[in-house]
């Protein structure tokens, strides 16, 4: 059984290049959007703007400016996290995501019929539909590249090392490492994100360095499982028309001693 | 913020809602129609009748529709066979999208036999009273896994509140009843029949109504999505014109047609109060984290 893979991406590194974007397109041929015509976003210097079908990766640009003068840009390289309690896979009802021998979580696109259930139950908005396909997708992690010994795409074209890729157990020392280097530079906000496998969805294989708060990344800050929800609210539907039952049988009991009167 | 607010909307849609308001009334009528014709008198069995037809037409519109909102509808069968592995079962106890595929299907075996043995127009036997009993337990299943399937996600509303289950049963309970009030009439159905709908749809309206206001209250840490269009739908579409005006028209009837006939007022109500489901949730947008956004 191989080691669970994944990435590192410390975006203190991240340059905006968009190369990782640009290689995960190549690589996986993901169709164009709006027929290769760029489309402005006209609010930010970012024109891809979030991760979707034909997205797997997608770098975000934080442009916290006050004045022209007064702000500072923060880049974070965003793909699938790969979390080792999937939401993605738990909802999926035809058994199209499974979890592979590297730990990933990986669509199958032969099998997914669109539902499109594993949109909603991602904590993160990663999935999104490919309209070429009619399915859901997202990052592979290049599957196909690690079945062979390869790297994936992103982690390759990477030119500033802020996407590594390797085993998760020596990415988490490395993260570690870099942590306390920079805090010991006076970076008192960098902290480590989804690295905890006794944290939230146990740990995510694909976990970052950022320096604020994950909400400023557009990171839930504890992200969950939707079948949290399941018990409670099936409970509820069952007490209401437990209710719902009652009543009517009341109402056809007064309705007979009714007629008998 | 809630952290339902950084996840991505799915695009269920028309079909989706059509669908949501299909299945409610077709599980609710078939509820009905099985504890009359376990409990009612022999001059039920028009309503029984129409109870058993709605559920019947219901289940196949929705299993139309449902297929029909896919990406890749020639793959529906994947959701009840494994598609690699066929003819194994495809079969998650955890997941509503899963087990509701398969409430559908039986659901609608249920009704089909239902209608056919009702329309055979003899005394029921046990095994259809059997069938008709377990059929409507599947009908208020239908009914409500619906609102559970949405809070089994991580959407904003549906997964910040455990009571659109609830609420979406109740209101399949007043539409279903709505529903056999309004074609229950021209398929001959008594007077005393039609009383007892519309009081047990009356107080299905009421059990809706709580429910709706333990639902909206569940809510207030975002209370922010009802700032909205679909705030407002849900207060004069969903709650006045859907639920409190037709309630008084129960307790006074005036006799009309249009707005003045209850029935058309209930299904009009579970109709926007799907609407009005869907649409809050997926107009909160993908957080989009630029100028200076944060």
């Amino acid at each position: 059984m191989p080691e669970a893979m994944g990435f590192f991406t410390d975006t203190t590194l991240c340059i905006g290049c968009k190369a990782c974007e640009v290689a995960c397109k190549n690589w996986n041929q993901l169709p164009a959007t709006n027929g290769g015509v760029t489309e402005m976003s006209g609010d930010s210097y970012d024109n891809t703007r979030k991760l979707d079908g034909t997205h797997w990766r997608h770098v975000k640009f934080i442009e916290q400016f006050d004045g022209p003068y007064n702000g500072r840009w923060l880049m974070m390289s965003d793909v699938c996290k790969h979390c080792v309690q999937a939401g993605c896979l738990e909802v999926c009802p035809t058994g199209a995501i499974i979890r592979t021998q590297f730990d990933t979580v990986v669509i199958q696109a032969d099998v997914c019929n669109g539902c499109r259930a594993c949109i909603a139950a991602c904590p993160f908005g990663v999935i999104d539909m490919n309209p070429a396909a009619g399915t859901a997708q997202k990052c592979t992690l290049c599957y196909d590249r690690m079945e062979v010994g390869l790297e994936p795409a992103c982690a390759k074209a990477c030119p500033t090392d802020s996407i590594q890729f390797g085993p998760i157990t020596e990415l988490r020392e490395r993260a570690n490492r870099r942590l306390v280097q920079l805090k010991a530079q006076g970076e008192k906000r960098a902290r480590l994100y989804g690295d905890d496998p006794n944290g939230p969805l146990g740990g995510l294989n694909s976990f970052y360095l950022l320096v604020d708060e994950p909400e400023v990344y557009g990171l839930p800050k504890d992200p969950k499982l939707p079948s949290r929800n399941l018990k409670q609210s099936g409970t509820f539907a069952t007490a209401s028309g437990a209710v719902l039952g009652l009543l009517a049988l009341v109402g056809l009991r007064k309705r007979r001693m009714d007629e008998m009167n | 913020m809630s952290d339902t607010f950084f996840t991505a909307s799915p695009h269920w849609r028309w079909l989706i809602i059509l669908y949501f308001f299909v299945g409610g009334i077709a599980g609710g009528a078939y509820f009905v129609a099985a504890l009359l014709q376990w409990f009612g008198r022999p001059e039920d069995r028009p309503v029984i009748r129409t109870g058993y037809g709605l559920a019947f037409w219901g289940a196949i519109i929705s299993g139309t529709l449902l297929t029909l909102d896919l990406g890749r509808p020639l793959r529906f069968w994947h959701m009840l066979f494994q598609s690699e592995n066929f003819p194994s079962l495809m079969f998650k106890s955890w997941s509503p999208i899963s087990f509701g595929a398969w409430a559908i299907l039986l659901f609608g075996a249920c009704a089909a036999l239902s209608w056919w043995e009702e329309r055979r127009e003899r005394a029921p036997s046990l095994v259809a009273k059997l069938i008709a009993g377990l059929g409507g337990l599947f009908g208020f299943f239908v009914a409500g896994y619906t609102g559970v399937l949405l809070s089994v996600t991580n959407r904003p509303i549906w997964a910040d509140s455990p009571w659109l289950g609830a609420l979406f049963l109740a209101s399949g309970a007043s539409t279903g009843a709505a529903a056999l009030m309004l074609f229950g009439r021209r398929r001959g159905a008594s007077e005393t029949s039609i009383r007892w709908l519309e009081s047990f749809d009356a107080q299905a309206l009421m059990v809706e109504l709580v429910i709706l206001i333990v639902f909206i209250a569940s809510l207030w840490p975002i209370r922010q999505v009802w700032f909205s269009f679909w705030g407002f739908l849900l207060l004069v579409g969903v709650v006045l014109a859907g639920i409190l005006w037709p309630l008084r028209l129960h307790f006074r009837p005036s006799g009309g047609a249009g707005f003045r006939n209850p029935a058309l007022m209930v299904l009009l109500g579970g109709f926007l109060l799907r609407v009005v489901v869907l649409f809050a949730s997926n107009s909160v947008a993908l957080r989009h984290v630029a100028s200076g956004g944060g």
